[in-house]
């Protein structure tokens, strides 16, 4: 039955090669970016293509670091990565935890609560609203509050605190350990691979936040990352008063500026990717949604 | 009779050290058993209360004239008129095709892309060759839209873009594929394309590793090429699978974007770049007609609802398991 045919060898290569395109379709376009940014401006302006970086600089990353508003948007941007994300595996794992246990009364109806808020949002309006009322516009909070937790990350969280067995939490309770005790001592250590997981993932939708930042940061001065890396890629035209990350009276080139910001903003995911796919297969199997 | 059930499963074995007195006092006594759980329970529950319920009873302004400077509870009620001005608003008809156009487009491209993809894979015997397309196609997915937008100004921009770089030097014409209301539709689902066929075939390999592999090598006895192994064998393997995520993918259909959309809207193609959201965002948090545009989110969240609730139910009807 050795059919490894001519067709069959030509089906292989075939199918080998397009999925080295569809990589390199990924590939490219960040390649061209990091190329491009760390070539000499004077080079890039000349224009033609380039496929590696020609005439080496750091110049563009350092003009970037030399203006006040790009470092301390990266500064707000991480303080969000790692501020927001605690206070997000606190909350939710706390939920979560005591929403896995059996003997807690109420337990059904708190998920189906839960679980309707997965299914019916509000809208922007209602959500803008109550930020404003709640005085927070123009506050790094109205970013980390209303992204502490969500439906979906409880059930994820609790679908995997159904797995740790009683015995354990057992044992504790008669060692005079009370439930809080109990998540912080003995659940949580033992669930810190999966902890760090969810952590990466918050990690990421904090650094990544543009949405909420745009509705509820007005005030330049407070803009995370990707605010200020919209204003350089898409309205680069326009300057906010002192919050243009081009100097007047400069002669530089924007585009290889633009470059070097989109490397920057992708640089802590590509660190932290690795230990992200490790991890992520487990996490978006559909049916984890369960009461 | 309801209540009766409630108390014969109450009286149960876990409870047995409860189990005297009114029904009254032993939920108290479990409540007080277990106050460090439910303590364990409260920011979480605040945040829900907060976060997720207060603006729910916050769309009470969607019948209402609000006024900020008199507050919510202040403002006049007008009942359905916000309902009515908007659906006799040709804004309505724009706002709902652009989306259902958008919807529909990713449907018919950005939903089958993973499932070719992952068939591809799949039939890929190499295991480091396999592992290393997947590490490159997967990572697109974690990238912010301003990210993925920034990048589609440098790659598709009409004077100094890469694609019409190349195309110039190989002397054809420039395409305009960020001006131009007819591309910005395939446009968006090509970005969702680039951003997301790699996370989406995670679910579908998933689903194929569960395929009984004597299904292969029966098929190779009976004679069937590659081809004939994907048709028979593989596809109907995650045919379920494809079948419980379209539904829910059609559950989703008024759900456009708002980053990708605002991101990449721009005067030229104004006209096609309006959804939902962004309307809402523009003429609301802009321009300060809270009702109308509450009004506007509420119609899209209760069509979303309907679709979601159905998609699940039909999902169930076909032997799936739900998304709940």
């Amino acid at each position: 039955m050795t059919q490894t045919s001519l067709s069959e060898k030509l089906f292989d290569r075939i199918n080998l090669l397009l999925l080295a395109l569809l990589s390199l379709a990924m590939l490219f376009p960040i390649y061209y970016v990091v190329c491009v940014s760390f070539t000499d401006p004077a080079e890039h302006l000349k224009g033609g293509l380039l496929f590696y970086p020609k005439g080496l600089t750091l110049e563009n990353y350092q003009y970037l670091f030399s203006t006040p508003l790009f470092p301390r948007a990266i500064g707000i941007s991480a303080y969000l990565a790692v501020f927001g994300t605690l206070l997000s595996l606190i909350v939710t794992s706390s939920l979560a935890y005591s929403l896995s246990r059996k003997r807690m009364l109420g337990r059904k109806t708190m998920l189906r609560l839960i679980l309707l808020t997965m299914l019916f949002h509000p809208g922007i309006i209602p959500n803008y609203l109550l930020i404003r009322d709640l005085d927070l516009i123009n506050s790094l909070w109205a970013l980390i509050l209303p992204a502490l937790s969500s439906g979906w990350n409880v059930f994820l969280m609790k679908g995997f605190f159904d797995n740790i067995p009683d015995g354990l939490e057992e044992a504790a309770v008669i060692d005079g350990c009370n439930d809080i005790q109990v998540w912080w001592r003995i659940i949580l250590p033992l669930s810190l691979p999966a902890i760090a997981t969810f952590g990466l993932f918050f990690a990421v939708a904090y650094w990544n936040v543009f949405f909420n930042a745009v509705l509820y940061i007005n005030d330049f001065q407070k803009w995370p990352l990707q605010l200020v890396l919209r204003q350089m890629l898409i309205d680069s035209s326009t300057s906010v008063g002192g919050g243009t990350v081009l100097q007047e009276g400069q002669i530089i080139n924007t585009e290889s500026l633009k470059m070097a910001a989109v490397i920057i903003g992708c640089l802590p995911i590509m660190l932290v990717y690795p230990f992200l796919q490790k991890h992520f297969a487990k996490g978006v199997l559909v049916g984890s949604v369960k009461g | 009779m309801g209540r009766a059930a409630v108390t014969v499963e109450q009286n149960g074995k876990r409870q047995q050290p409860y189990g005297t007195g009114t029904r009254a006092q032993r939920t108290v006594r479990m409540l007080i058993r277990d106050r460090y759980l439910y303590f364990l329970a409260l920011p979480g529950i605040a945040f829900f209360i907060l976060f997720k319920y207060v603006p729910m009873w916050g769309l009470i302004i969607a019948f209402k004239d609000f006024s900020p400077y008199v507050g919510m509870w202040q403002s006049n009620w007008v009942g359905f008129e916000h309902f009515r001005r908007f659906f006799g608003n040709d804004d309505f008809y724009l706002l709902l095709r652009n989306t259902l156009a958008i919807s529909s487009l990713n449907l018919l491209l950005f939903f089958p892309a993973p499932i070719l993809v992952s068939i591809m894979l799949n039939e890929v015997r190499h295991r480091v060759y396999k592992r290393v397309v997947q590490t490159v196609i997967y990572f697109p997915h974690f990238l912010s839209w301003v990210i993925i937008a920034g990048i589609s100004f440098i790659m598709l921009g009409q004077a100094d873009g890469v694609i019409n770089g190349i195309l110039e030097t190989i002397g054809l014409e420039k395409i305009p594929f960020l001006t131009s209301p007819s591309l910005f539709w395939p446009m968006l689902t090509l970005q969702n394309i680039w951003k997301d066929v790699g996370w989406g075939t995670i679910i579908f390999l998933a689903a194929m590793s569960g395929i009984d592999p004597t299904l292969y090598e029966a098929a190779r006895m009976d004679g069937a090429g590659r081809f004939k192994q994907i048709f028979h064998v593989t596809i109907p393997g995650i045919r379920n699978v494809i079948m419980i995520l379209f539904i829910l993918k059609l559950g989703e259909v008024m759900d456009v974007g708002f980053e990708q959309v605002f991101l990449m809207g721009n005067a030229a193609v104004s006209n096609v770049a309006e959804v939902f959201d962004t309307f809402v965002y523009r003429n609301g948090v802009l321009n300060g007609e809270f009702s109308y545009t509450a009004t506007v989110g509420l119609f899209k969240s209760i069509v979303g609802l309907v679709l979601v609730v159905t998609a699940n139910k039909l999902a169930k009807m076909a032997g799936q398991d739900g998304l709940y």
